[in-house]
C-alpha cells in the first residue's frame, strides 16, 4: 500500500512529504519529495545588496540564523579581504555556540515528541531555549530572524546588562540541562526505541556527503570547526564528540554531548572576550572586485554549511550558491527507512534533524 | 590538523598523468585582480572528462576524495560553468574542480552519482534551477519545482 505522509503531517519538522510503500507496517519503498518551501533565495539574493542579503540567510535554517549569518558573512569577508576585529570574533564564537545549543534543544525537543512523549522533554528543552531567545533580544532586538552579524563583524557591541545575564543563564542551565538529561538519557523506552534502528555505517554515510552529528555519529570526527578554523574557534579548547554505531540513539546522544561541548566554548569566549571595535571598516555598498569567488564553510548545527559567492564587481552577488546540511543529509533517508517500520520512521526523521526552510531555500 | 586546500598546478600534474587528455585549458576571469580562490586553486577539466577525472581523484592513493561538499553551476550567458568542491577526510585535503559547458541549449555533463551518493540531489537541483542535465543520473527529474514547470528559473534570462 502506498501511503503520503505529509506535506502537512505534524511530524515531518515542515511542509514535508514521504511518499511511502508499506507491506503491513513495514516499509518497502520510500520517495522523499520537497520543494514545498522554496522560496528561490539563491535568485532574490541576485537583486539585493551584500548587507541586505544577510536578512535573507535568516531565513533558511530558520532555528539558528546566527550560524547562517556566520557562514554569510565568512563568505562576504573571504570575498573582499577583510580582517574582522578580534572582539567581534569572540561576539560571533560566542552567539553562534549559544545559537547551536539552542538548535540542538529544540532538536532533542522534538525527538521526544517523535517518540511519543507527549511535550514534556519539550516544555523542558523549550525553557531553555527562551533563554537564549532571550539573550539574542537583548543583543539584536530579534529573536529568530536576527540578522545579527554584518560584513566586517557584527552589528552591535552586546550592551552591558548582558554579560550578567549570559551569566546567569550559564548558571541556571547546568541544572536545567542536567534534568533534560536524567529524564531522556538513561530511559528504558527510549533506549529500547532507538537502540540498533536505522543504522548509518560510515562508509554510505561519507559516500552520501552527510555532514554535522548526523556524520559524527556514525563514527568520524569531522568538524570544520577543528578542520578548518574560522573566528575565535582556533583559540577554543573543545572535544569533537563522536559513537560509532550510527542509530538513532548515538544521533540525538551525539547532539547532547555537543551542547555541553558548545557551553564550554561559550565559557572560554567570555573569559578571553576584551574590548574593542565590533565592525571593521567596510564600505555602505559592498562592491567586490570582478571576478571574486568565495566559499564561506561553517560547520553549523545540521553540518556543512557553505555560501559559494561570485561577483561581477556589482553591488550584488553574480550568483549565490547555499550548500545546505539538510538537503544533503537527506540523501540517506531511503537507506535508513526501508526495512523498518512506520513508527520507527517517524523517529529516524526526528534523529536526522532537518529543516524545512534550508532544504527547499 | 588543519585541511590543507591542493593548488591547481600540484592537481593537474597528477590528473593530467592519471587521466591523459582531460585537462582543458585554464579559463581567466577578464580582470587583472581576481581572489586567490578563483586562480590558484582551480583544476579545470573538460566537460566530457568529468566522471572519468572523479574516479581518478577518487580511486588514487594520494588523492584520495571520498568526500563531494558540493556542486554548484554558474550562468555566464555565453557558457556556464560547474563547480566541484571535494574533500579527502583521510588525507585531510580540499580541491576544487571546475569546468565549462559553452552554449545554452541541451546541455549535458557525465553524473558522478556513481561515485558519491551525495551528488544525488544536487545533480538534480542543477537540472531544476539551470538546466544542465546529467547523463547516468538514474533518476534525473526536478527537485524543488514541479513537472511541467516551464523554465530553469536560476538561469539569467529567468525573469
Amino acid at each position: 500500500m502506498t501511503v503520503n505522509i505529509g506535506p502537512q503531517h505534524p511530524s515531518t519538522h515542515g511542509v514535508f512529504r514521504l511518499r511511502v510503500t508499506f507491506d503491513g507496517e513495514e516499509i518497502l519503498e520510500v520517495e522523499p519529495i520537497f520543494g514545498y518551501l522554496h522560496r528561490g533565495t539563491e535568485k532574490l539574493a541576485e537583486e539585493r545588496n551584500y548587507t541586505q542579503i544577510v536578512t535573507l540567510t535568516d531565513r533558511l535554517d530558520y532555528v539558528s540564523s546566527m550560524i547562517n549569518n556566520q557562514a554569510y558573512c565568512l563568505a562576504v569577508e573571504d570575498l573582499m579581504g577583510v580582517e574582522v576585529p578580534m572582539r567581534a570574533k569572540y561576539l560571533r564564537t560566542l552567539t553562534a555556540e549559544l545559537q547551536r545549543v539552542a538548535s540542538h534543544l529544540m532538536g532533542l525537543g522534538f525527538f521526544m515528541q517523535d517518540l511519543g512523549t507527549l511535550g514534556t522533554p519539550l516544555m523542558y528543552s523549550f525553557r531553555s531555549r527562551e533563554k537564549i531567545l532571550d539573550l539574542f533580544e537583548m543583543l539584536c532586538g530579534a529573536r529568530i530572524t536576527l540578522s545579527y552579524m554584518r560584513p566586517g563583524g557584527v552589528f552591535f557591541d552586546a550592551p552591558e546588562d548582558f554579560w550578567p545575564a549570559l551569566d546567569q543563564f550559564l548558571e541556571d542551565f547546568e541544572t536545567e540541562f542536567a534534568e533534560i538529561e536524567q529524564l531522556i538519557l538513561e530511559n528504558e523506552i527510549v533506549m529500547v526505541r532507538t537502540r540498533g534502528v536505522s543504522i548509518l555505517p560510515l562508509d554510505m554515510a561519507i559516500n552520501a556527503s552527510v555532514s554535522g552529528p548526523v556524520l559524527r555519529a556514525s563514527g568520524s570526527e569531522w568538524d570544520w570547526r577543528k578542520k578548518a578554523p574560522y573566528d575565535a574557534y582556533d583559540r577554543m579548547e573543545f572535544d569533537v564528540p563522536t559513537a560509532t554505531s550510527g542509530d538513532n540513539y548515538d544521533r540525538f546522544w551525539v547532539r547532547m554531548q555537543e551542547i555541553h561541548q558548545s557551553i564550554r566554548i561559550v565559557k572560554q569566549c567570555v573569559e578571553q572576550i576584551e574590548p574593542g571595535p565590533t565592525r571593521a571598516k567596510v564600505p555602505l555598498i559592498i562592491r567586490p572586485k570582478p571576478g571574486a569567488e568565495a566559499y564561506g564553510r561553517v560547520e553549523a548545527s545540521k553540518g556543512e554549511l557553505a555560501f559559494y559567492l561570485v561577483s561581477d564587481g556589482g553591488i550584488s552577488p553574480y550568483r549565490m550558491k547555499v550548500r545546505s546540511p539538510s538537503l544533503i543529509n537527506l540523501t540517506v533517508t531511503e537507506h535508513l527507512l526501508v526495512g523498518w517500520k512506520l513508527a520507527d520512521m517517524i523517529v529516524t526523521l526526528g534523529s536526522l534533524d532537518i529543516n524545512m526552510g534550508e532544504v527547499d531555500r | 590538523m588543519v585541511v590543507l586546500q591542493l593548488s591547481g598546478e600540484d592537481l593537474a600534474e597528477k590528473v593530467g598523468a592519471g587521466v591523459p587528455g582531460s585537462l582543458a585549458t585554464v579559463f581567466e576571469k577578464p580582470t587583472e585582480q581576481i581572489s586567490e580562490l578563483a586562480t590558484n586553486h582551480v583544476l579545470w577539466v573538460k566537460s566530457s572528462r568529468v566522471a572519468d577525472v572523479a574516479s581518478f581523484l577518487q580511486s588514487d592513493a594520494g588523492l584520495d576524495f571520498d568526500f563531494l561538499n558540493s556542486i554548484s553551476a554558474v550562468d555566464y550567458i555565453n557558457h556556464f560553468e560547474v563547480i566541484y568542491h571535494l574533500t579527502s577526510m583521510n588525507k585531510q585535503h580540499t580541491a576544487i574542480i571546475k569546468t565549462r559547458l559553452e552554449g545554452r541549449e541541451e546541455l549535458s555533463l557525465p553524473s558522478v552519482y556513481h561515485l558519491w551518493r551525495g551528488a544525488d540531489f544536487q545533480e538534480r537541483e542543477i537540472w531544476d534551477l539551470m538546466g544542465i542535465s546529467f547523463t547516468g543520473h538514474p533518476n534525473m527529474k526536478r527537485i524543488m519545482l514541479w513537472e511541467g514547470f516551464d523554465g530553469h528559473p536560476l538561469r539569467k534570462d529567468y525573469l
